[in-house]
């Protein structure tokens, strides 16, 4: 590390409050929303029997997806050697833990059984993807917590590498894990396929490095603290790569789908009759989330605004959110295949036809608490402990912009 | 149209080894289902694979007695929301889609030799017992609906609602899961589920239930004898509920 000084965030200042009450007030909100579902029944919610995971779900997969991303600049400073991103290592670890837990935390207050949540954790089938994912949620809050202990004891140095190293072979699996919930669906045409891990994979590169630049630059704004160029433009790039990659796992599943006759229903369905899944897979997925910050950062001219990146980042978040939505809620809405061969005329459970879906207020709430409960954790973090460096210039960090 | 409806055409009712009663020899007689009752402390034989047979040639459109039972045995009670309202047992009406063939059938759970509800359940909740009935642990389901997404069939629903008046013989409670139990707690009775009871009785005789392990029950022959389809065969579960006549 390039000695730089780390100084936590001084707190209970105005402002430190005015930010931490705001995000208290998602979180409530949040748990409010929780304990209407819970009190009512799901009935009150979007969800039915025929679209079983809802809202809740778009927002706790995709925190848990970006929670291991997250992760990522920490493993190329400690895994892959790179001196510029250490300086941003804390942080990095700090965010994957926060955004786990509020994606978690989403997840679980969605369940028809909450209070069990000690059943799953003494419970094992370990055939279940899920009960495997169980476990590497757990660990991952112990192995990345380990590597938070490593980044911040200046007395352990050497502990640094191969924490970092365990980290980020567990963030791998733990993705693979978290794509394996579809992936290992043997009824459902829309997910049912191997490639669910490495796109859930280059997801996780992509949504995780997009909060990340949000919440430096955000940070590094109200802190009033030095924010290089160098630093800045060199992780846009990097996003660059990884929403590239991301649209190439995309367009392999589809392309795949095309060629496999018994799925041209499903694709049919989302690349051009499925009404708003549609819609928020080629206009929000694609053209917003993915091609629009291509643009704006690969452009030589572009990506050197602050504000472009900001914008960039925001559109990969948000083009993720209808990714996930498309996945999960499309994947759903579009019927069973119960029956092949044959054309269900009339069914009691709505056999074979187009599951409608529309989130409720409660849902959203319940996922914005997830985001809230997220940035609470880092704010408290970054308060308490030395997670930021005191200047992030081009000369702190020793790189040329 | 009512059940009653239903009546005029029970054939079948005698030829249901179900509810028939048997002479096995001078002076013995076993009036019974398919089995003798399983007394509480004797667990479920993994000898035994319970089994149900649908005569789609028999199903009619207009007769719901299956379902009616289904309800009334289990006290599945609608709230007039039915996207969420409990989705055990339907009738589904299938046209072949290259004959243009048509078909009457009710759908449950297909009770899988390998279920995949029962694979991708975290904590176990969803079991197969010994004798192949597919169950949900009413006291482990965490609610996550997982199983739901797995099953092929549309078998499972999520009790969306607090519910009264349960019948004691069969839990059921907001937040969990739920589905067809092959009317366990009748079979472990000697029974017959509700659903084929109401077949024989009231509807077209187009329902047999038994042990398809025991080469001597009457859905056993029945499955040697004629051809009989799963649904979903290509997912290779080997579901316990058959359908003849597609």
């Amino acid at each position: 590390m390039h000695n730089a000084a780390f100084r936590s965030v001084p707190a209970y200042t105005s402002g430190w409050f005015v930010l931490l009450g705001g995000l208290a007030v998602l979180l409530l909100a949040g748990l409010g929303a929780f304990y209407y579902m819970e009190h009512n029944g799901h009935h009150v919610t979007g969800m039915t029997n025929q679209v079983v995971w809802g809202m809740p779900h778009v927002f706790a997969v995709f925190l848990i997806v970006a929670a291991s991303g997250a992760l990522n600049v920490a493993s190329i400073a400690s895994v892959f050697g790179r001196k510029l991103y250490k300086p941003l290592a804390p942080l990095s670890a700090l965010l994957a833990l926060a955004l786990l837990a509020g994606g978690l935390a989403v997840l679980v207050l969605d369940l028809g059984r909450p209070d069990r949540l000690v059943v799953a954790m003494t419970h094992y089938n370990f055939k279940s993807i899920f009960a495997w994912n169980v476990i590497l949620y757990t660990g991952f809050f112990v192995v990345v917590g380990l590597y938070v202990w490593t980044m911040l004891d200046r007395t352990v140095p050497h502990l640094q590498k191969p924490a970092g190293m365990l980290a980020f072979l567990w963030r791998l699996t733990l993705t693979t894990g978290t794509g394996s919930i579809f992936g290992f669906l043997v009824a459902r045409e829309a997910y049912n396929s191997a490639i669910m891990a490495p796109l859930f994979i280059a997801m996780s590169f992509a949504f995780g490095l997009a909060i990340f630049l949000l919440v430096l630059m955000a940070g590094y704004g109200m802190l009033g603290r030095p924010l290089g160029d160098a630093l800045v433009t060199r992780l846009a790039r990097l996003l660059a790569v990884f929403v590239a990659a991301v649209l190439y796992f995309v367009a392999v599943q589809h392309l795949t789908n095309l060629y496999i006759t018994e799925r041209h229903g499903v694709e049919a369905f989302i690349l051009r009759d499925g009404g708003v899944y549609t819609l928020l897979f080629w206009a929000v997925q694609i053209v917003l989330g993915s091609l629009l910050p291509l643009v704006l950062l690969l452009h030589p001219g572009l990506v050197r605004k602050r504000a472009n990146v900001a914008l960039a980042s925001l559109l990969v978040v948000v083009g993720g959110l209808a990714q996930v939505y498309v996945i999960i809620i499309g994947g759903q809405a579009y019927p069973l295949e119960t029956f092949p061969g044959y054309e269900v005329v009339a069914s009691g459970f709505f056999d074979g036809q187009t599951h409608a879906y529309t989130p409720s207020l409660p849902e959203i709430v319940l996922g914005l608490g997830g985001i809230g409960i997220a940035l609470v954790i880092v704010m408290l973090g970054v308060s308490a402990l030395r997670f930021l460096p005191a200047s992030l210039s081009d000369e702190a960090v020793g790189a040329e912009a | 149209m009512s059940e009653n409806s239903c009546e005029a055409s029970r054939r079948g009712f005698l030829k249901g080894a179900a509810v028939a009663a048997f002479a096995l020899a001078p002076g013995v007689m076993l009036v019974a289902g398919p089995a003798p009752a399983r007394p509480p402390h004797v667990p479920a034989r993994e000898t035994q694979r319970w089994g149900l047979l649908v005569d789609t040639t028999r199903c009619t459109q207009d007769c719901t007695a299956c379902l009616s039972a289904c309800r009334t045995e289990n006290r599945l009670h609608s709230f007039n929301r039915p996207q969420t309202d409990p989705q055990w047992l339907r009738k589904v009406h299938l046209r072949n889609e290259s004959t243009g063939a048509e078909h009457h059938l009710p759908v449950m759970c297909q009770h899988c030799a390998e279920p995949p509800c029962v694979d991708v359940c975290p904590t176990g909740a969803s079991f197969k017992r010994a004798d192949g009935i597919v169950l949900v642990d009413r006291h482990i389901c965490i609610g996550c609906r997982y199983c739901m997404m797995a099953c092929p069939y549309k078998a499972r629903s999520f009790v969306h609602e607090p519910i009264t008046d349960q019948n004691p013989e069969v839990p059921r409670g907001k937040g969990c899961v739920e589905a067809c139990t092959l009317c366990v707690h009748r079979v472990d009775r000697g029974e017959v589920p509700a659903c084929v009871e109401a077949c024989a009785g009231n509807g077209n005789g187009a329902m047999l239930f038994g042990d398809l392990n025991d080469p001597d029950s009457e859905i056993a022959r029945r499955v040697r004898q004629v051809g009989t389809r799963q649904l979903r065969e290509d997912l290779g579960l080997n579901t316990g509920v058959r359908y003849e006549g597609m």
